[in-house]
């Protein structure tokens, strides 16, 4: 990883008694895009406006460029935000939008008009200098946002949800502008969605919060591929995960499991007897089968299938009720809904998160577990 | 065919009835503006066009001095009232505290307290610190009631503002004071303004609380007209109450096309 620009450190936030960001370790690297990809309120926008200094951490420490700027004001920092409800100056036009921040530098007129027209140029809004803010759509706004803050050669620019307001197609569109834009200057981009797709088709890293903790920091492959916890295999795309007890494991790293109807497999790098675990498998890597398959004892009827264009969404129901997804790419053969399946899966295809508390899980009360409990985490 | 001419009577009807109000607005102006120009003495006939009681007015150096007094006080506090409440609703608007909505409150009272009541509480406080009474205290008497009408129409632009706006300016370099003076009161002023020009028509032609409170050598236009009238209205009145009248007009249509460039630009954000 190249060098650290932004380095954030056991990072701590309280509103009153609200404990929004918990413990927050981060590094960011000098000139990747990096996502925080959470839902709404866990914390993203409250780490974004620390780092540009419009909060100031209860706890913990935040350099950038290897200083510490606890206390420097916002406009001390080298660094620039383009907020999500775009902001713009409404009793400026375009032009003193975006050349706002270099007068605030006293940068001389005639370069200061040059930037100006090279910023709007990158963001393709020649011409519409003279505009005003509330003569714009949504889309040209958030270029000028842009704009206004990429003049000023920032070493990290924050963005806050930026393409939140905007129509489905223009987002996509804007999505690839802006990943050409970061890749043309080398900026470093911190990036805040809750859009996974977006997280995962624009990022260099993502980094998943929940609850004010850090997830999991990796890149879009390991994030989607092998989540950490619970919580990202769930929020990342669609999954199907069961609750489940480590019994036993081979040399090749192939380990049987008791989940609450029956035993399944998986693979397992850290395998530890008794433990309790989370299996994660994927619709696109969940197969049905007409007969039983060893080590799997899931039994299900299935309830409908959807077509979605370049697959069929199956949902099957296992005898605990529980809902598994199965997706089958076009072409392959649909069961009928209704019909009575397997459900299984390569092992290799399963991830298994091992659960942090490793508290017995609710769903095992009924399940007698008195051989397995012993030597639990 | 019943239901057009139905609908016709009801445009008619609406029609007439506006023109009744306007008429009922504006009618004693227009009176008063057309005795400014009559012959006669008696306002009852108009009997010939003449400008000879603006030239006697231009000569009644009590009147004027009066109508000078009445600017001094107006322009006096409503420029000091107009700071202290624009920054007042700014506080009130960027700071939560405890009891916040008690100062709220407070600030209704003087609006809807009686004139009468704010103008004996006044004159006692006066008396009281042994302020002598003349034009300083009635600037100050006036400031007590205007600030009110300035914090609350500051308020009204502010509270679709986007704190985030000034997070902005900070961000590309502004310090606080650059934030304040170049972005958050240019995108407030047509809230300022507005008050402004209220704050300013409430003072001039305020009666009561400045009977409380002026001296006997400060008379207000108002208060001299008030002692006028007592031994009948001269013509010379009408003159000058028909500047003020052109004078308001004008001030009015300055502030409301300000207000409305300001609106244009602003919509929507
Ligand atoms: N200024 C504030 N005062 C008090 N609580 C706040 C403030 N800003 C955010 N919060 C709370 O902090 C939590 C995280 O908010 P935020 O960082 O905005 O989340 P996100 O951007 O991920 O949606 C939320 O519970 C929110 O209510
Ligand atoms: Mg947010």
């Amino acid at each position: 990883m190249a060098k650290a620009i932004v380095e954030i450190k056991n990072v701590n936030k309280f509103y009153g008694d609200n404990h929004v960001v918990k413990d927050l370790n981060m590094e960011i690297a000098e000139g990747e895009f990096l996502s925080i990809l959470g839902p709404s309120g866990c914390g993203k926008t409250t780490t974004l406006r620390m780092i540009a200094g419009f909060e100031q951490q209860t706890q913990g420490v935040i350099t950038v460029e290897g200083e510490r700027v606890e206390n420097k004001e916002p406009f001390e920092r080298n660094v620039n935000t383009v907020f999500q409800s775009y902001a713009l100056f409404p009793h400026m036009n375009v032009t003193d939008n975006v050349a706002y921040g270099l007068k605030m530098k006293k940068v001389k007129k005639p370069e200061i008009s040059e930037r100006v027209e090279n910023a709007l140029s990158m963001v393709q809004l020649e011409g519409f200098g003279k505009r005003f803010p509330a003569q714009l759509s949504g889309g040209q706004r958030q270029r000028v946002a842009i704009a206004r803050a990429i003049i000023n050669n920032p070493r990290v620019l924050l963005l806050d949800e930026p393409l939140g307001a905007l129509d489905m197609k223009l987002r996509k569109q804007m999505q690839i502008e802006l990943k050409n834009l970061q890749k043309r200057l080398g900026i470093t981009f911190v990036y805040v969605t809750h859009d996974q797709e977006e997280a995962l088709t624009m990022s260099d890293r993502i980094a998943v919060m929940n609850d004010g903790v850090l997830e999991q920091i990796g890149v879009p492959a390991d994030i989607y591929e092998k989540p950490a916890t619970k919580f990202v295999a769930d929020f990342i795309g669609e999954t199907n995960i069961f609750e489940a007890i480590e019994v036993s494991a081979d040399a090749a790293g192939q380990v049987a499991l008791k989940s609450e109807i029956g035993e399944i497999t998986g693979t397992d790098s850290e395998f530890s007897e008794g433990e309790i675990v989370y299996l994660s498998v994927r619709p696109e890597k969940t197969l049905l089968s007409a007969a039983p398959v060893s080590g799997y004892a899931l039994r299900g009827t299935v309830r409908e299938n959807i077509y979605i264009g370049t697959v069929t969404k199956t949902t099957v129901i296992l005898q605990n009720g529980q809902e598994i997804r199965v997706a089958n790419a076009a072409g392959s053969s649909v069961p009928e809904a209704g019909s009575a399946l397997y459900v299984y899966w390569n092992p290799s295809d399963a991830v298994i998160i091992h659960s942090k508390s490793g508290k017995i899980i609710d769903a095992f009360e009924n399940v007698d577990l008195s051989e397995y409990v012993e030597g639990s985490a | 065919m019943r239901r057009r001419r139905k609908n016709a009577i009801k445009k008619h009807t609406s029609r007439v009835f506006s023109a009744l109000v306007y008429l009922f607005l504006y009618a004693p102006i227009a009176v008063v503006i057309l005795f400014s120009f009559n012959t006669s003495k008696r306002n009852v006939l108009f009997e010939g066009f003449t400008l000879d009681w603006y030239a006697k007015m231009a000569g009644n150096t009590a009147l004027l001095e009066s109508f000078k007094n009445t600017l001094l006080v107006a322009g006096i506090s409503t420029a000091i009232a107009t700071v202290i409440g624009t920054i007042t609703a700014i506080a009130m608007f960027r700071y939560k505290f405890r009891g916040k909505s008690i100062i709220d409150l407070l600030l209704y009272i003087p609006v809807v307290i009686p004139e009468i009541v704010l103008g004996i509480a006044l004159l006692s406080v006066f008396s009281l610190v042994n302020v002598p009474l003349g034009l300083g205290s009635m600037i100050v008497a006036h400031v007590t009631f205007q600030i009110p009408f300035i914090v609350f129409t500051v308020r009204a632009r502010l509270s679709g503002f986007d704190r985030s706006i000034e997070d902005a300016a900070m961000d590309l370099g502004a310090n606080r004071i650059k934030v304040l003076t170049g972005i958050t009161i240019p995108i407030i002023a047509p809230g300022i303004v507005s008050g402004a020009v209220l704050a300013f028509t409430l003072s001039i032609d305020d009666i009561i609380i400045s009977f409380f409170t002026t001296g006997a050598k400060s008379t207000t236009f108002p208060l001299k007209i008030m002692e006028l009238v007592r031994s009948g209205v001269s013509p010379d009145v009408y003159a000058l109450s028909t500047i003020i009248i052109l004078a308001t007009f004008v001030i009015v249509l300055i502030s409301q096309i300000t207000v409305y460039r300001a609106n244009k630009k602003s919509v929507k954000l």
